[in-house]
């Protein structure tokens, strides 16, 4: 093993316009060894990952700086297949076979053996594509390809009766069965499988390694990173904060390093939080509550919400925080017992939500939230008009229903007043406004319901450093004056720390547990990781 | 339980041609017809419209669903039979030499359809029907002002009075060509002959499908038809292998529409070929394929079934209304009816699968988490 070692990074670094999100990293990767690569939603994992695999993105977006060695040599993948010949593999999150293949068709897919027959030989040159695909062996190549990773499949049954796990199994074996793979990169392959099918992958990576094959295991699963790898390497802010070999570091070592960002500057929003009264009266209570949405699943929430509180949920990208309000909106389809003041709550249903106060501000600003073409009255009253009669004229005792436009100017222009919403007018379409004003239409509507619920997500993306906190001030006065029971989505665990009176946190499509906002910032990490360390309450 | 299951999806798959099974046999004893008669009618139909059925697996199986352009292939056929018969060819021969002439036409169709069906990805079946239309019109332009005008032809009878434009029927030279070449009476005195050397072109046909789907261009064409995102990732030509098949599907209905013709021995010039995608699509869903997934058996049950109902239908209904007409407005509304029928059904496959697999991600969720609790808990 002292020879030149498979991967070297060199002082890789990229920035997107100007935006820097890697920076400086090195670090090196020996034949068979496998590393551990953890960190949180845009530390820079996913775009160190494409520069390794000459992702279209990276080219397309000036390249990047710094150096990238195999073999001790100085290599620039331009396309993904440059890759594939230098032996690397990527299995990625999503699936990509075919249903109704079989799991020996899947792994040989697009690389299937073919021989000769009368028609494709009558072509000559031009007849390969009329060759017979040669069924015996894919089989036996896929079979053997499972063999080295330690796995028994049926390889004649169809994929599409698979379950989940076995389907990552095929990605994995449709990489190593590739001749020239030395390198495989394993995007969160665990995070679709139950905890044994799970451990069935551990134990066939270290298989693979023995066989010499590298790897880089992506996991947001800390105690697996621990199990497998040989060396662990942390990110945060685009740096790599930490790498060590496996024996000198531990789960809590990693988790605090994966947030560890100035911790001090907590404090103080702690503080004046534990002198706010929340009422023990529950007004919102979800029990095995699921919602399936594509991406953000949840499949099992018990959470209680209290009346007036700010309740923050907190979790990385895909563990399902943003199922949560979608689901109880009736955006994605859900279902479950939830009850609103002691009454069951109907599900799947918009309107019976909107109409029991409920409001919802959503994370897809530009999409659900706003009407881009329309003028900023009309998005701010929108909903308003069908639901409370808002900015509505009456004529014949509500037989005929005509807008009234001087109203809607009205209330526009006092919410524009209110939030402080920098435009021309009322009439300015919403289009043109910054994203923090748009986002502030986004809550004039909300506010406009006058909801008893206020349902937020990602009340903070894409908006700069000055409007969020405009965004979060409008948000705590809101609460303070209306008593409004205030639930908030962020993938920015500061930001929640900063507002809420308590944090739940979502790992895997279920609460994983409650904080109070002055807990320590490893504690989160853990319970986003899927580590439970006791009953918390708050 | 998998073979409850089996036996479910079994029964919805055949529940259009038992609802088929179902009329033909109520409305056989109306009609009164000898077993014979149906004999002859049934295999004539089968021998006329098979091929045409066949040239529509292709498309199926690339997730294009039921290619309508089919009709572009047989223009191309009507196309070379017009000018094969012009130039005095006859018989098997003349047939032949009208094939070799429609194919390249058929692969230019093919391919142009192939191409506008790519832009129109996901409502490849409205835009093969509308696309059918327009050439339709192109079609006619050149049947009824190029023939006998710009293009001179040497036989008189086929142009109209005015000096250009093929007749709108063309009594065809080489009707029965196919038909005839090899023939033997299935029992002497029944007049119910066998078309040998129809019946081995259909073979051929089959054959042909069955051998496409093993080739490398076939499976990949499966794989595409599956899921364009994956094998796009898996370096195939999407696009291109999607262009091949319609190609492949107009061609075989061009040949298709040749042996339809010598069948009938008539040629409806300007209209002929309309009709020839609803009826094909019609017989190849009444035999229980669907806009997803089609196979030979589905072929040959469909026109067996389909056609055996016009044959039989309008003389029932004239037994019950005393109208004959009645059974020529069956036809019609049947097959739009049967289309139709087929696409409800086949988005409301869809919509289960979809929520199936929404229910089994739920379960899997479930005895994940189970799992995971055990597990801290222990």
């Amino acid at each position: 093993m002292n020879d030149e070692p498979l991967l070297e990074m060199r002082n890789v670094g990229k920035d997107f316009d100007g935006n820097v999100v890697l920076k400086d990293i090195s670090f090196t990767l020996r034949k068979g060894q496998i590393l551990g690569l953890c960190g949180e939603n845009g530390a820079g994992k996913s775009t160190l990952m494409n520069i390794l695999f000459g992702m279209d993105v990276i080219r397309e977006t000036g390249g990047y700086t710094g150096e990238v060695l195999i073999d001790g040599e100085k290599v620039e993948f331009k396309k993904p297949l440059d890759a594939l010949y230098a032996g690397i593999g990527m299995v990625h999150q999503e699936f990509s076979l075919i249903p109704g293949f079989s799991v020996a068709e899947n792994i040989m897919l697009n690389r299937e053996p073919s021989k000769g027959n009368v028609i494709s030989k009558i072509f000559g040159k031009h007849g390969k594509k009329l060759e017979t695909v040669d069924m015996e062996q894919i089989r036996s190549t896929a079979e053997s390809a499972l063999s080295k990773m330690g796995v028994e499949l049926e390889v004649e049954s169809p994929v599409s009766e698979m379950p989940v796990g076995h389907k990552q199994f095929i990605e994995i074996a449709r990489e190593i069965s590739k001749i020239k793979t030395r390198l495989l990169i394993l995007d969160e392959p665990t995070a679709v499988l139950t905890e044994s099918e799970a451990d069935i992958l551990l134990q066939s990576m270290k298989k693979l390694s023995e066989n010499g094959i590298a790897i880089i295991f992506i996991s947001h699963r800390l105690r697996e990173i621990l199990e497998v790898c040989d060396k662990v390497l942390v990110m945060r802010d685009g740096l790599v904060v930490d790498e060590k070999d496996k024996e000198e570091t531990n789960i809590l070592e990693i988790a605090r390093k994966m947030v560890g960002r100035n911790v001090e500057s907590m404090e103080d929003f702690s503080n004046n939080k534990s002198k706010r009264q929340i009422s023990d009266e529950v007004i919102l209570s979800m029990k095995n509550f699921w919602v399936d949405m594509p991406g953000e699943a949840v499949r099992n929430v018990n959470l209680d919400v209290h009346k007036g509180e700010i309740l923050g949920i907190a979790g990385l990208a895909g563990q399902g925080k943003l199922g949560i309000p979608n689901g109880l909106m009736g955006i994605y389809e859900a279902g479950g017992e939830v009850l609103y003041k002691g009454q069951p709550f109907s599900l799947n249903n918009t309107k019976y939500a909107l109409e029991h106060g409920f409001a919802f501000v959503s994370e897809d600003r530009r999409g659900v939230g706003l009407l881009l073409d329309e003028p900023i009255s009309w998005n701010i009253l929108f909903n308003a008009l069908q639901i409370k009669d808002l900015g509505i004229r009456s004529v014949l005792g509500g037989l005929f229903k005509f807008r009234d436009d001087k109203a809607m100017d009205k209330i526009a222009r006092d919410y524009i007043e209110k939030l402080k919403i920098r435009c021309t007018g009322p009439g300015q379409k919403v289009r043109n406004l910054s994203g923090g004003n748009q986002q502030k239409i986004c809550l004039s509507k909300a506010f406009c319901l006058d909801p008893e619920i206020l349902l937020i997500s990602e009340p903070t993306r894409g908006i700069d450093v000055g409007a969020k906190e405009l965004v979060l001030e409008a948000l705590r006065k809101y609460n303070s004056e209306n008593g409004t029971t205030i639930v908030i989505v962020s993938s920015e665990l500061e930001e929640l720390r900063s507002i809420s009176d308590r944090i739940a946190v979502t790992c895997e499509g279920e609460i994983f547990g409650v904080l109070p906002p002055q807990a320590k910032p490893e504690d989160f990490a853990l319970l986003m990781s899927g580590e439970k360390m006791g009953e918390v309450s708050a | 339980m998998d073979l409850l299951k089996d036996k479910k999806q079994f029964l919805r798959n055949m529940s259009v041609p038992l609802l088929f099974i179902v009329i033909i046999s109520v409305g056989i004893p109306l009609s009164k017809y000898t077993g014979v008669y149906l004999l002859r009618e049934g295999l004539t139909r089968l021998v006329r419209n098979s091929f045409l059925v066949i040239s529509l697996l292709i498309p199926v199986m690339a997730g294009m669903g039921i290619n309508f352009a089919i009709t572009l292939g047989a223009m191309a056929g009507q196309i070379g039979i017009i000018f094969s018969q012009d130039w005095g060819l006859t018989g098997v021969g003349g047939l032949f030499v009208a094939m070799a002439l429609a194919t390249p036409i058929a692969i230019l169709l093919g391919a142009f359809a192939g191409h506008v069906l790519n832009k129109a990805r996901g409502r490849e079946m409205i835009t093969s029907m509308i696309l059918s239309f327009l050439i339709s019109g192109f079609y006619q332009f050149f049947m009824l002002f190029f023939c006998g005008g710009v293009i001179k032809f040497h036989d008189p009878n086929l142009i109209l009075s005015r000096g250009y434009g093929v007749i709108s029927t063309v009594t065809l030279k080489a009707g029965r060509a196919f038909d005839d070449f090899i023939k033997f009476e299935l029992w002497p005195g029944t007049g119910i002959y066998v078309p040998v050397f129809t019946i081995f072109l259909i073979f051929l046909a089959c054959l042909f499908t069955v051998w496409f789907r093993k080739t490398k261009l076939g499976h990949d064409m499966s794989s595409v038809g599956q899921d364009q995102r994956v094998s796009n990732d898996a370096g195939m030509a999407v696009d291109h292998i999607r262009v091949q098949s319609i190609v492949i599907s107009t061609v075989m209905a061009c040949y298709g529409q040749i042996i339809y013709l010598q069948n009938i021995g008539t040629m409806n010039t300007t209209y002929g070929a309309d009709q020839v995608s609803l009826f094909a699509a019609a017989a190849l869903l009444v035999g229980g394929a669907s806009v997803s997934r089609a196979s030979l058996p589905n072929v040959f049950i469909g026109v067996l079934l389909f056609h055996m109902m016009f044959i039989v239908m309008p003389v029932a209904g004239k037994t019950l209304t005393g109208n004959a007409m009645i059974g020529e407005y069956f036809r019609s509304f049947i097959s739009y009816g049967v289309v139709a029928l087929a696409l409800i059904m086949h988005s409301w496959a869809r919509n289960r699968d979809l929520a199936d697999s929404r229910k089994q991600m739920r379960k899997d969720n479930d005895d994940k988490s189970k799992e995971l609790k055990a597990k801290v808990n222990a």
